[in-house]
């Protein structure tokens, strides 16, 4: 049996097989918040996020069977001096900044497994060449987030949850921040501009909902045949760009709702992409507790619901920002809940399938893809 | 020398023996214990050196005061119990 995707639960790893059975694959009792693997690559990775212990970053060789621990990314330590009297707690400015979760990670470069991207929380972006072995914070967006100061959206502190590698060249990268919009560089992570040019944020001061750096995309997504154009489910609404983010256009046709944590694209057209939405935004359960997921074919000028093979009853099924994944055929889809269900559509989102109802909390879901 | 003791369960995910370590203080002991086991280190103390969140260290039986700089006297007869806070969950 071969793995066709990965599933990152709060309790632990597990494998769905192409028998449809899904298996435990290490972790057990451990919270992993992401999970990267390909069909191209020997080496797989997992971050952990122990709740006593910290952030870990495992890597296997051998598809699972075994995980060798690696180092967790750092940040520098803060070279203020420090106060004589004992400390109990100190103020954020003066603490420095200490890795809480790694949120999202990408390999680095085509037919290369030990270059890697890690976004985290508190916000810094991380770089390895070695697989693991050791990390390079990007001081340059690192700045940003400081001299911005950028606040936390679903977490305490700002997060980098969207990495987006273009596919036909691996510097120019686009990283969705929560919150502080979507960044870009061109030169390997030398430089960046925050490329959040038409995104609007309701939720926030008049004078402030345009603002670009306060914009709270809670997923970023890239076609992979059409690189210049993006999805985002922000936490405002959708938004899409046909220009490589160099703006967006805010569409409000989707229903029951356009809020959302996850968003897939189709891989062979930018205009057919999958959202589930829910209420907004201190609720957070599915509209009307009827589970469905929504799909546009036509770039967003129209949506349509799915049901099928969905909760008949009333539902509070979450699906969280990396918890939706699409295969690089665009026929399957791969959707996991906050209520431990997972679920299998084979036919572009129009009907699915229930392969577990009782796995534990899912935080990602991945198709182990040819990338 | 101090002994330091670790709580079993992180025995499951690290080595991490009790062993005896010089130090006035437990940022001292800590020191030497961490120098040479860098990894282990990384479950107790953050990024910057202070203790994580949701661990506990007691000291001769007294939890210690300094989270921060881990400036709690150490005698060479102490006793250093590393442990998870019940915060954690």
């Amino acid at each position: 049996m071969n793995p066709i995707a990965l599933i990152a639960t709060k309790k632990g790893l597990f494998q769905l097989l192409d028998d449809l059975t899904v298996q435990p694959l290490g972790f057990m009792g451990i919270p992993v918040t992401m999970v990267l693997a390909s069909k191209n690559r020997k080496q797989w990775y997992a971050a952990l996020n122990h709740g006593h212990f910290g952030v870990k970053f495992h890597r296997s060789s051998d598809m699972g069977v075994t995980w060798e621990e690696m180092s967790a990314p750092q940040y520098p330590q803060n070279k203020s001096p420090q106060k004589e009297q004992p400390q109990t707690d100190s103020p954020q400015d003066e603490k420095g900044a200490s890795l809480k979760l790694i949120w999202s990670l990408e390999f680095a470069e085509d037919n290369n497994d030990k270059k890697l991207w890690a976004g985290t929380v508190p916000g810094g972006l991380f770089y390895s060449d070695d697989s693991g072995k050791s990390w390079q914070l990007n001081e340059s967006l690192w700045q940003y987030k400081l001299e911005q100061e950028w606040f936390g959206g679903g977490f305490d502190e700002a997060g980098i949850h969207s990495i987006c590698v273009h596919p036909d060249d691996a510097s120019h990268i686009n990283i969705g921040v929560s919150c502080a919009g979507i960044w870009q560089t061109t030169d390997n992570g030398d430089t960046w501009q925050n490329k959040s040019k038409g995104m609007r944020a309701e939720y926030m001061p008049p004078e402030q909902q345009f603002d670009p750096t306060i914009q709270d995309p809670h997923l970023l997504v890239q076609c992979p045949t059409s690189p210049d154009s993006f999805w985002v489910q922000h936490h405002n609404g959708i938004f899409k760009s046909i220009d490589g983010a160099d703006s967006w256009s805010e569409i409000d046709t989707a229903n029951p709702s356009n809020f959302g944590f996850s968003v897939a694209v189709h891989p062979k057209d930018p205009n057919t992409a999958w959202f589930v939405p829910a209420i907004k935004d201190d609720c957070r359960i599915p509209v009307d507790g009827k589970f469905v997921l929504m799909k546009t074919t036509d770039g967003g000028q129209s949506f349509t619901t799915h049901k099928k093979g969905l909760p008949s009853t009333i539902s509070y099924d979450l699906v969280y920002r990396h918890g939706l994944d699409v295969d690089d055929s665009g026929d399957r889809l791969l959707m996991g809940s906050t209520t431990g269900n997972l679920w299998l559509s084979v036919n572009q989102g129009d009907s699915w399938r229930c392969l577990s109802h009782h796995l534990p909390p899912i935080f990602a879901v991945r198709f182990v893809k040819q990338f | 020398m101090a002994t330091v003791n670790f709580t079993q369960n992180l025995k499951r995910h690290i080595e991490c023996p009790s062993l005896y370590a010089n130090g006035e203080t437990l940022h001292q002991v800590l020191t030497n214990v961490f120098r040479a086991n860098p990894k282990l280190g990384c479950y107790v103390l953050d990024n910057q050196g202070q203790l994580r969140k949701h661990m506990t260290i007691a000291i001769d039986g007294k939890t210690i005061i300094d989270r921060i700089r881990l400036s709690d006297k150490v005698n060479p007869d102490s006793e250093i119990f590393i442990m998870q806070a019940l915060s954690g969950g």
